[in-house]
């Protein structure tokens, strides 16, 4: 067979990143030219992506390919290989960024901290190290851009660096990401098992005894889970989403948080081989947990970009869930089980992706035109800004996990996974699982409650001040990206068939079995992964059937009535003085899940007296997991950096005495 | 798609739009007889609804096109919900087009658009509605979804034509899994529709509404549409149910004698099923807002219970 075609996805993805690398060169060239950087050098980046994501897609049902790049240290080139994984995950970045990049391109305006080249430059940088994260194939490599694209959101986070505040935020996510690199760092130590040999192939060769290999789980476990926000370790997100400017916050959400979850997939399923059931037991409570948290404080938060950054912890919960129970499966060779719980976790990382970085996206342009942050000084914004507002709608229904959309699917597909579980050997896990799935259940459907608050509060009702009346829509390349982000949460959400069918390869290699093979094949329309008969699926038909009656509906009622509208003052009772100030808050919109979930939240409220001059109302809500976790390391440290002092005494007769302490004592060991 | 399923498809449809109404009409009458009134006649909500599309709608001027399409969108879903659940006959062209967690996601995407529509006018009352409704779902929504697991996994399909047909199937048992279901599913239902002990659909007083309240701004044909669809929505609970813990009388595939039969038999349920409502709401008080977390988390226990003790049980 020809060499040419075998070669050409790997190498159009290597000129993807070096095209990348160069636009953001370009960006340094032109370090003041708004107009060129935005019109010119993000709108390129996009089209990159676009053709990235292309190639990965071409190489995802093909064989693997790997290449070798000598360039790094003598004698440790970096390994590169392009197997369904990382096609898939490249995949993903290609098609969130391609529209993040677009909006990128109309977002970024003067006067925001960083100038506009040099931010080219750290965004591309971003980009291209996760792509190379993505390919790596050796834990050298692996590691240099797992820094590169630490390093680079880092700076991205803090573009507005003259804040305190952001610059808090930056240095929090970078202390995380370093103390998560470290386990990652070990987890490959331990996987390559003494023989100094750091190339996947030879680790995916090594056979683990169940303690080391274990050790290699949970080691990834804490190193991927501190970047992707996974329980006790998700602190930073909360901060640094918020800070950062809203591209890069859709960028970070929407595709950095998944390489943490490719990371977690290729330790796991793929370096590992099979996994052990109680890993997935711990991956599955983990999950669980992390959802349940992410979905309660999200509904409890004030803040918009904040809310989403919550939203994110939960779908990662969720990604994670399916991991876990993935990897129970897997380790009791269930295989078609297995592949559909994977294929939740996967279909649902495309989809985070695709509809975070709308939302993220769609906040990004209510903060340009508003200035505002806070729900409770937005509303009405339906009127000022319909495109955002609509394309904006989209997500929501995505996130909120309702059909016809995306979200749904994954959901489905990942209930779907929970309910087949009546075969598993392990009796106590056979009972324990669908309790998960209740917990699932639960996560799903406070994240409607959260998405009603985030969109009802921002677009709906009346503007809660003056200056809102005064917001303009996004502009045209905004726009772009959104409406490009919007085509994939439709598509998405239409067509899960050709999605399912795109996925198979991936679990074919990791668990050995697609699900193709068990029955849903063939049929475009109708997703049935078990089997027509166990659970089946058409979003198609039922947008379809839905339309029509909205349709017959609205014809009829006006043939045989008639379609005749008044526009008159809101009737609200007839209560006469309303004002805007009389809707819900934020606060008010999340008051009964405040009251429900207390136990979960560290609340500060001030309430005022009766005789207050001017009445004042204050909650806070806080992250108990942050007192209770995070203080305490920072107390316990600096007790211990307190006793290691006292050891410094500033006398050097007292160096030299530690001096020949030390020596007596290593002699001391050496003769024993 | 065959034409004898399309006809019971369609038929479906036809007795679930004059049902639901017909329905709702029934549960008022039997609760003015208990409550010693006299009774509204049968076909009032006809008249209503005939006498709502002949208004005007007000419309706010603030209203943005959510608020006109949301009530199309409800009536929509509640009407495609009462067409994916075997009703007469398990044998139905739309059924493999949703299963039971669909059915789920459709009532969800119906309550999301009608909360939104309810905070688009931005009144202090609108968004209390749209705060409360998806408080009740919130809670509501699991819950449902826990019952209806309990029968997939009886019948180990989530796909409701296949669970209907297993359950009549199987020989009369009272089964613990599906007692427990029963009582959670009760519960759920009253909440969903907006019955008495967490919501009063027969109140206009401002501070303890939910549906009224989400509903507030509707007039004329917007509120006819809303109206009618809410009566579907009761319709597509009873429904759904008298499918899974009464079974028997509905039609199997091909089999014509029985669809002749399944009209009366569920018209016999339905009139059964809204006594019993209708006494629920008598004899039940209304609760306290803060109390229906409570109730609604009693039904989610309930259901994961039914979900544990199919498992323990295996019945």
């Amino acid at each position: 067979m020809d060499p040419l075609p075998e070669l050409l996805a790997i190498d159009g993805v290597m000129l993807v990143v070096v095209a990348w690398f160069a636009v953001g060169l370009a960006g340094i060239a032109a370090l003041h030219n708004f107009r060129l950087v935005g019109r010119v050098l993000f709108p390129l980046s996009a089209a990159l992506s676009i053709a990235l994501a292309g190639f990965a897609l071409l190489a995802l049902p093909g064989a693997p390919q790997s290449t070798v790049l000598a360039i790094g240290l003598p004698n440790l080139p970096f390994h590169l290989r392009l197997d369904a994984l990382s096609a898939f995950f490249l995949a993903i970045l290609g098609l969130a960024s391609a529209g993040i990049s677009v909006f990128a391109g109309g977002y970024f305006r003067q006067g925001e901290g960083t100038p506009p080249g040099l931010l080219c430059l750290h965004y591309h940088l971003f980009l291209a190290s996760m792509a190379m994260v993505l390919l790596a194939d050796d834990a050298y490599a692996f590691m240099v851009t797992w820094e590169v694209m630490a390093l680079s959101s880092y700076f991205l986070v803090t573009t507005n660096h003259r804040i305190a505040e952001i610059r808090r935020a930056g240095f929090l996510y970078l202390l995380v990401a370093h103390v998560g690199a470290i386990a990652i760092l070990l987890c490959f130590g331990v996987l390559q098992a003494n023989t100094g040999d750091y190339t996947f192939a030879n680790m995916r060769a090594q056979e683990l005894s169940p303690f080391w290999a274990s050790c290699a789980f949970l080691l990834a476990l804490f190193g991927f889970g501190a970047k992707a926000g996974i329980l006790p370790l998700h602190v930073w997100l909360p901060e640094a989403h918020p800070a950062a400017p809203s591209p890069v916050s859709a960028l970070m959400s929407g595709v950095m948080l998944k390489t943490a979850i490719y990371g977690m997939l290729r330790v796991n399923f793929d370096l590992l081989g099979s996994p052990l059931w109680w890993w997935g037991v711990v991956a599955l409570a983990l999950g669980l947990a992390t959802a349940l948290f992410g979905v309660v404080f999200a509904a409890a938060q004030v803040d918009m970009k904040r809310l989403l950054a919550y939203s994110s912890i939960e779908n990662i919960g969720l990604i994670v869930v399916g991991l876990g129970l993935a990897m129970i499966f897997a380790a009791y060779r269930m295989q078609s089980l297995a592949a559909l719980a994977l294929v939740a976790s996967l279909y649902h990382c495309l989809n985070h992706a695709i509809f975070k970085s709308l939302l993220f996206l769609g906040t990004g342009s209510v903060l340009h035109a508003t200035k505002e942050r806070s729900l409770g000084k937005l509303g009405g914004l339906m009127r000022f800004m319909p495109w955002v507002a609509w394309t904006t709608l989209a997500g929501v229904i995505a996130s909120a996990g309702l059909p016809p959309s995306n979200g749904f699917v994954s959901e489905w597909l990942l209930l779907q996974g929970f309910l087949f579980t009546g075969e598993l050997p392990n009796p106590y896990l056979r009972m324990l699982v669908p309790v998960f799935a209740a917990g699932v259940v639960l996560v799903a459907a406070l994240a409607g409650y959260v998405m009603v608050k985030f969109f009802g509060v921002i677009f709906l009702g009346r503007p809660r001040e003056e200056k809102l009346a005064q917001a303009h829509d996004a502009g045209g390349l905004e726009r772009l990206g959104l409406l490009w982000l919007t085509a994939g949460c439709v598509l998405l959400g239409l067509f899960p068939v050709a999605v399912l069918e795109t996925i198979d390869p991936i679990t074919v290699a990791l668990v050995g079995r697609g699900l193709a093979a068990s029955g849903s094949a063939g049929d475009w329309l109708l997703l049935a992964p078990v089997s027509a008969e166990r659970a089946s699926y058409s979003p198609i038909l039922f947008l379809l059937v839905t339309a029509a009656v909205v349709v017959l509906a609205f014809v009829l009622v006006r043939r045989f009535y008639h379609g005749r509208v008044r526009r008159a003052a809101p009737w609200d009772c007839g209560f006469p003085l309303q004002t805007a100030r009389m809707q819900d808050t934020a606060e008010g919109f999340g008051q009964p899940i405040r009251q429900i979930f207390e136990p979960f939240y560290r609340m500060h409220r001030e309430l005022p007296t009766p005789f207050d001059e001017a009445p004042r109302y204050k909650v806070t809500v806080e992250d108990p997991l942050w007192a209770w976790v995070y203080l305490r390391i920072a107390a316990a440290t600096e007790a211990a950096s307190r006793w290691v002092g006292m050891l410094q005494r500033g006398r050097i007769s007292i160096y030299l005495l530690y001096s020949f302490l030390t020596l007596v004592a290593l002699l001391f060991l050496t003769q024993a | 798609m065959n034409l004898e399923g399309l006809l019971a498809q369609l038929l479906a449809m036809a007795v679930a739009l004059a049902g639901g109404p017909l329905l709702a009409g029934w549960v008022n009458q039997c609760r003015a007889w208990l409550q010693g009134r006299r009774a509204p006649p049968l076909l009032m909500p006809f008249r209503m609804l005939h006498k709502l599309f002949w208004k005007e709608s007000v419309v706010a001027h603030d209203a943005s096109p959510i608020f006109r399409i949301t009530p199309y969108i409800v009536f929509g879903c509640m009407l495609l919900a009462s067409l994916i659940i075997p009703t007469l006959s398990t044998d139905l062209p739309m059924a493999p087009a949703a299963d039971a967690i669909a059915l789920v996601g459709l009532f969800g995407i119906a309550r999301l658009f009608i909360s939104l529509a309810a905070m688009d006018i931005g009144t202090a009352f609108g968004t209390m509605g749209a705060r409360r409704e998806m408080l009740v779902g919130f809670l509501a929504e699991p819950a449902f979804l826990m019952v209806l697991f309990t029968a997939s996994l009886i019948s180990s399909s989530t796909s409701l034509a296949t669970t209907v047909s297993t359950l009549a199937h199987r020989e009369f048992a009272i089964l613990p899994s599906l007692a427990f279901a029963g009582i959670a599913f009760t519960m759920v239902s009253l909440a969903e529709n907006a019955r008495v002990p967490v919501d009063n659909p027969a109140t206009h007083l401002e501070l303890t509404m939910i549906h009224e309240a989400l509903v507030l701004e509707y007039s004329g044909r917007h509120l006819a549409l809303i109206e009618w669809a809410a009566t579907l929505k009761l319709f597509a609970y009873s429904c759904a149910g008298l499918a899974i813990f009464f079974p028997w009388g509905i039609a199997e595939a091909r089999d014509h004698a029985a669809l002749l039969w399944a009209l009366p038999v569920l018209a016999v349920k339905l009139a059964i099923g809204g006594f019993t409502l209708a006494l629920i709401e008598t004899i039940l008080a209304k609760m306290r807002i803060f109390r229906v977390p409570e109730f609604l988390a009693t039904a989610f226990l309930l259901g994961v219970l039914a979900l544990l003790v199919h498992l323990l049980l295996g019945a």
